[in-house]
């Protein structure tokens, strides 16, 4: 065990863990976004809503995220002319837009699954009260609907985050130098092979634990019944 | 768009990465149960050291990346162990294939899931069953074959199932280590033919046809294993 590289090193270590962090937090932001109204157009009764989103929901959560990293990234090359006419294609020769691109994408599909079940799990009785005092459509979904949803969904949607930081490790094969990229740099520099894996794990571990009881705080502060 | 799809011959080789993916995955799968079984064991258990290790396992699964544990398990730990050796005097030289070193941390990895299943299933048998088998005559060694256990498989099997299905996706993984996966030989056919979208894409489908199969297997066994249930 050679401590010093990895003493050595931690300041760029530290500088991966927060391109981690960024892309997390980017990525958890925008599949948010993304997910709200696909839950909506999932549980639609139109088909032309329903059925384009519930394929794109059974592609991204029955394929593995490191397939559809490399789609999108080494993928685009090969339609570079298609996308040159669009103007993308500056867009996608950048593994950090892709990076962003394929974890919003993937944790949009699992979030909006977990929010078409809770969204399906909001008691009736709640709902058939808003319309009681007049609530409909949007106005309805955004009062009633979604604050419980959230509220239901919240335990469920707290792993799909820890999930994705995890996740997030994969854009090293895509050359960006989050944790994951970092360490591995730094081993093919110094040869430490275990030491600096483990500092990354522990790093990651903290890293995780915090989000953890971040979302364990947010299920005791929204939780109506007080103790 | 015929172009999109044109495979040039790298279609038997595609073929073979998934029978080598189903094969990695059944074996990571099996290691999963087993360790899966052993972890509710600690959990259940009232030893507090069984449940102190397992506690940790479960800690540590959770909380550090796969591909970081893969690499770890696969360039690490025979460095770590050489290492080791050479501190004692030894000369060792330790090679870990890309086979093993990934359905081991793979299995290791989804043993953690498989605990909480099966921790859940066991929990989920009827004390009063486990007491008619005692009234029955039947001691700790038999009540388990006969009645804890196969009462448990049943409550076990969606869970199990789910965890295959994420497992299954996690073994494409292992190509970073060089395993000739199906990743891994769409990302050999995609550099020689220079078309990344068309074998990446193509990938991603037998990912998806291997899911629709094993939702369509999960299904299959379930009702098989409630066959005699009564609704």
């Amino acid at each position: 065990m050679d401590i010093s590289v990895v003493i050595e090193h931690f300041p760029r270590l530290m500088e991966g863990a927060w391109i981690t962090v960024q892309i997390t937090i980017i990525s958890v932001v925008l599949g948010f976004v993304v997910a709200v109204p696909a839950a909506a157009m999932r549980l639609s009764g139109n088909p032309v809503l329903r059925l384009p989103v519930q394929g794109f929901m059974f592609y991204f959560r029955g394929t593995p995220l490191l397939v559809q990293l490399f789609l999108i990234y080494y993928g685009s090359g090969q339609l570079r002319e298609q996308l040159e006419v669009v103007g993308l294609w500056s867009w996608f020769r950048e593994a950090w837009f892709c990076a962003v691109l394929t974890l919003t994408l993937n944790t949009a599909a699992y979030t909006a699954e977990i929010l078409r079940g809770a969204i399906q799990g909001v008691p009736r009785g709640e709902i058939e009260a808003g319309r009681a005092v007049g609530m409909s459509g949007v106005l309805l979904f955004r009062r009633i609907i979604m604050p419980k949803a959230f509220r239901i969904a919240l335990p469920a949607y707290g792993n799909e985050v820890v999930f994705l930081l995890q996740a997030t490790s994969l854009v090293s094969t895509i050359t960006l130098l989050d944790l994951t990229g970092v360490a591995r740099r730094v081993i093919a520099q110094t040869f430490a092979v275990y030491e600096v894996f483990i500092a990354a794990a522990v790093m990651y571990l903290v890293m995780v634990y915090a989000l953890v009881f971040l979302f364990r705080w947010m299920e005791k502060r929204l939780n109506p019944v007080r103790q | 768009m015929p172009d999109l799809f044109n495979l040039q011959g790298y279609g038997g080789s595609l073929m073979e990465g998934a029978v080598m993916t189903v094969l990695v995955g059944l074996t990571a799968m099996a290691i999963a149960v087993l360790l899966g079984l052993l972890g509710a064991w600690g959990k259940l258990s009232g030893s507090p050291l069984a449940r102190f290790i397992t506690d940790t396992y479960t800690t540590i699964v959770r909380g550090v990346p796969e591909l970081i544990m893969l690499l770890l398990v696969y360039f690490g730990v025979p460095t770590l162990i050489q290492d080791t050796a050479q501190a004692l005097g030894h000369e060792l030289v330790i090679d870990l294939d890309p086979f093993t070193a990934g359905s081991l941390t793979i299995g290791f990895i989804y043993g953690a899931f498989c605990t909480e299943v099966f921790r859940g299933a066991f929990q989920s048998v009827p004390k009063g069953q486990i007491e008619a088998a005692r009234a029955a005559g039947m001691h700790e060694i038999l009540t388990f074959r006969r009645v804890r256990f196969p009462q448990a498989m049943r409550y076990a099997l969606p869970g199990l199932g789910n965890v295959w299905m994420v497992l299954i996706k996690a073994t494409a993984l292992i190509s970073i280590i060089q395993l000739d996966e199906l990743m891994r030989n769409a990302r050999i056919a995609a550099n020689t033919t220079h078309k990344p979208f068309t074998f990446y894409f193509v990938a991603s489908l037998i990912f998806l046809l291997i899911t629709i199969v094993s939702m369509w297997g999960q299904r299959y066994a379930e009702r098989w294993a409630n066959r005699g249930v009564r609704h």
